[in-house]
Order: structure tokens, then C-alpha cells, then sequence
């Protein structure tokens, strides 16, 4: 019998998404939006070594509400990679590792690193 | 490699409707995933209206009344109809579990059944498992041992011992979790996948087991153990209520442990 033309069952189009699956690849992406920033970070850095102009630019483009979105972007990403990091840690340790577990700290991960994003924002900032 | 797209083979397409019968007062909707390798088409979804006060409790009365009353061609694995046997695991309103212990109340909406994901379909809902029961082999699940059997009785084992084995040994092979974890998805050529995994560690924590030693070789791989990314998926949807991602954890544990020795 000809097998070679089965076709392939549907999965990410058809499966659920839900808080294991969608936090596990925000991860993944707060992990890339992290190494974006990163670069912003050194444009900063590089803007302040090259003269009050330069800096001047950066800050500029930094203060615009565009600017200011991105960054509160970036920062949440920063919150929820670390936050979710020490989760996985906790899991790697073989703790939380039940259904329970893995939900309780997904959301106080998500919680936590909007409110840790406010305080920044809202009172450091 | 992940590949995120269906390949053109796989792509679905508009299928037929079968309308519930003149005076049906309670009528549910199902979408069914069809593929008839004979046809030459792409696969399909089917609409099929159901009567609820003509049908039993569960999707698999459903999808047994579907294939009764109204399409005999419809193709799908079911024995037990009781949760033990594992043969009538689809993917029913986006996550995997046996059509004979969910409830058609419990779903919203249409209900929709797909065969399990990401697996090479052998027509309509049933799947091919070769790869997956080839995987389950190759972890060698049976006991292995150096001392001699005794004489006059089994292979004792204290009770606390056996507590260990809870938990794992209720696993029926049903495939749900494997084929609900993306990670087996994208590297299930060589990934064992939860499933398999869970059934590894049923071996390695069994004291009359004495092949510990040698079945941590054969799982200390980058792709067989350590493709688990704890994404959870597996106990998400686990229709026993298993973990195999702790089952995993513990196995990552024993390799840090005997490393550390």
C-alpha cells in the first residue's frame, strides 16, 4: 500500500491554544524582543560617547510616544523573560510541576511583570 | 525542523453537510476531519447535524451514530468505549483526549474532531502510530535483570516500591500527549515524546528493575530526554490525569544525579 502520500494532520492550526503552550513561546519571544532592545540599549550608550548631538537624536526618538511604547514594550519582555526564567528554574528543581502548579505560577509570572513594568514606569520613570 | 504550514497535500478543504432530521428539537453540530486515500483529494471537514435526544452521552456515541446512521465510510479506531484502551484518542474541540470519556455537553459551540496532530493520517481520523509504538520499543519496556530469579515465588516488591510506580503505570499509550506537545511536533523523529518518556521512567523507578544504569545511556541524548521544554502540554491534556512532565523532570534528575556522583 502506497503510504508516501498520507497527508499530515492539522496541529497548531487546529490545537487550543492555552497558558502552557502560549506562555512557553512567549519565552521564546520575549527572548528575541530583549535582544532587539539590546541594541537600542547600545545605540544609547554609543549616542552618549559620540557628543550631546547624538545624544540629543537618540533621546529625541526615545521620548516620542512610539519611542516610549516600545520601551514599556521592551521592559515588560524583560520582566516576564526573568520572571519566567526563575519559573522554569523552580521546575527544573522538580517543584511546581503539577497542573496546579504550573498554572498558580504562569499567572503571578504575567501578573507580576506587568506590575514590576508600572512601577517603573509609573513611579521610577 | 518546525514547519509551521501544512504541506500542500494536507491542506483542508470545504466538505459535505449532512442536515439533522426533519423535527430534531436538540441538534448539535459536528465538524469531522475526513481523508479518503483513494479519492486523490485533499482532506476535508465534514458537517454532520446530530440529534442529541436520539444519541448517547459522549463524542464517541456521536461519532458511532455518524458512522451507523449516516456514513458508513466514516474511519476511526474505538474498542473499550470506557477510557482503558486508548484507541479512540482525537483531538476534540482543540485538545486531545478520548472521544468515549468526554462529555458532548461539555463542549460550546460545534464540536470538532480531528485525527491527533501533526501525524500521517491512514484515512479519516485514524492516524498512523508505527513511529510512535516503534519509540515505545525502543526504551525496552519490559523488566530487565542480573539476579537470578527466586526458585519459588515471584519478584517481591515492598509496598512503598510499587507507591512509586502511581501515576505511571495507568498509562493506556493513547498518544495524547505526544501529539499534543509542539516539541514532538517539530522533533518527533527523534524526540521520544511525553508519552514514552513517562513510560521510560515507569521502568527506571521499578526496584525489581536492575537495567537502571543502562536505560539512562540510552535516554542521555539531546534530542531523545532533552527535547522537553516543560511547555506542560502533556499533562494539559492528559484524558488519565498523568504528568508525564514530571514523569520527565524526574528522569533529568536521576542523569543529574548519577552525574554528580
Amino acid at each position: 500500500m502506497a503510504t508516501d502520500n498520507r497527508p499530515l494532520s492539522p496541529h497548531l492550526q487546529v490545537y487550543r491554544p492555552q497558558l502552557t503552550s502560549v506562555l512557553s513561546i512567549s519565552h521564546r519571544f520575549t527572548g528575541i524582543i530583549n535582544s532587539l532592545g539590546l541594541i537600542v540599549v547600545v545605540a544609547w550608550l554609543a549616542s552618549l560617547a559620540a557628543g550631546p548631538e547624538a545624544y540629543e537624536q537618540i533621546v529625541g526618538l526615545l521620548s516620542h510616544p512610539v519611542g516610549i511604547i516600545a520601551m514599556a514594550v521592551w521592559t515588560f519582555s524583560l520582566f516576564y523573560h526573568l520572571l519566567n526564567g526563575i519559573r522554569h528554574l523552580i521546575w527544573d528543581a522538580g517543584w511546581m510541576l503539577d497542573l496546579k502548579g504550573a498554572y498558580a505560577s504562569g499567572y503571578a509570572v504575567v501578573g507580576l511583570a506587568f506590575v514590576l513594568t508600572l512601577l517603573v514606569w509609573g513611579v521610577i520613570l | 525542523m518546525a514547519e509551521f504550514r501544512l504541506p500542500k497535500n494536507s491542506r483542508i478543504q470545504k466538505g459535505k453537510t449532512f442536515a439533522a432530521p426533519a423535527g430534531a428539537k436538540r441538534v448539535k453540530r459536528f465538524q469531522v476531519y475526513r481523508w479518503d486515500p483513494d479519492s486523490g483529494e485533499n482532506p476535508r471537514v465534514d458537517l454532520f447535524e446530530i440529534d442529541l435526544d436520539d444519541c448517547g452521552p459522549m463524542v464517541l456515541d456521536a461519532v458511532i451514530k455518524i458512522k451507523n446512521e449516516i456514513d458508513p465510510t466514516l474511519t476511526f479506531r474505538r474498542s473499550c468505549r470506557e477510557g482503558i484502551c486508548g484507541s479512540c484518542a482525537f483531538n476534540i474541540d482543540g485538545t486531545n483526549t478520548l472521544a468515549c470519556t468526554k462529555a458532548i455537553d461539555d463542549i460550546k459551540g460545534d464540536v470538532k474532531i480531528y485525527p491527533l496532530p501533526h501525524m500521517p493520517v491512514i484515512k479519516d481520523l485514524v492516524p498512523d502510530l508505527t513511529h510512535f509504538y516503534a519509540q515505545y520499543a525502543s526504551i525496552q519496556p519490559w523488566i530487565k535483570t542480573q539476579s537470578p530469579a527466586p526458585p519459588d515465588k515471584e519478584r517481591l516488591q515492598s509496598p512503598e516500591d510499587r507507591r512509586k510506580m502511581d501515576g505511571l503505570y495507568e498509562c493506556i499509550l493513547c498518544a495524547c500527549c505526544s501529539t499534543s506537545c509542539p516539541s514532538y511536533w517539530w522533533n518527533g523523529d527523534r524526540y521520544l515524546g511525553p508519552a514514552i518518556l513517562l513510560q521510560a521512567y515507569r521502568w527506571l523507578v521499578d526496584s525489581r528493575d536492575e537495567a537502571t544504569g543502562e536505560r539512562l545511556d540510552e535516554l542521555n541524548d539531546p534530542f531523545r530526554l532533552y527535547r522537553c521544554h516543560t511547555i506542560m502540554n502533556c499533562a494539559r491534556t492528559c484524558p488519565k490525569g498523568l504528568n508525564p512532565a514530571k514523569a520527565i523532570a524526574e528522569i533529568k534528575k536521576m542523569m543529574l544525579a548519577r552525574a554528580s556522583l
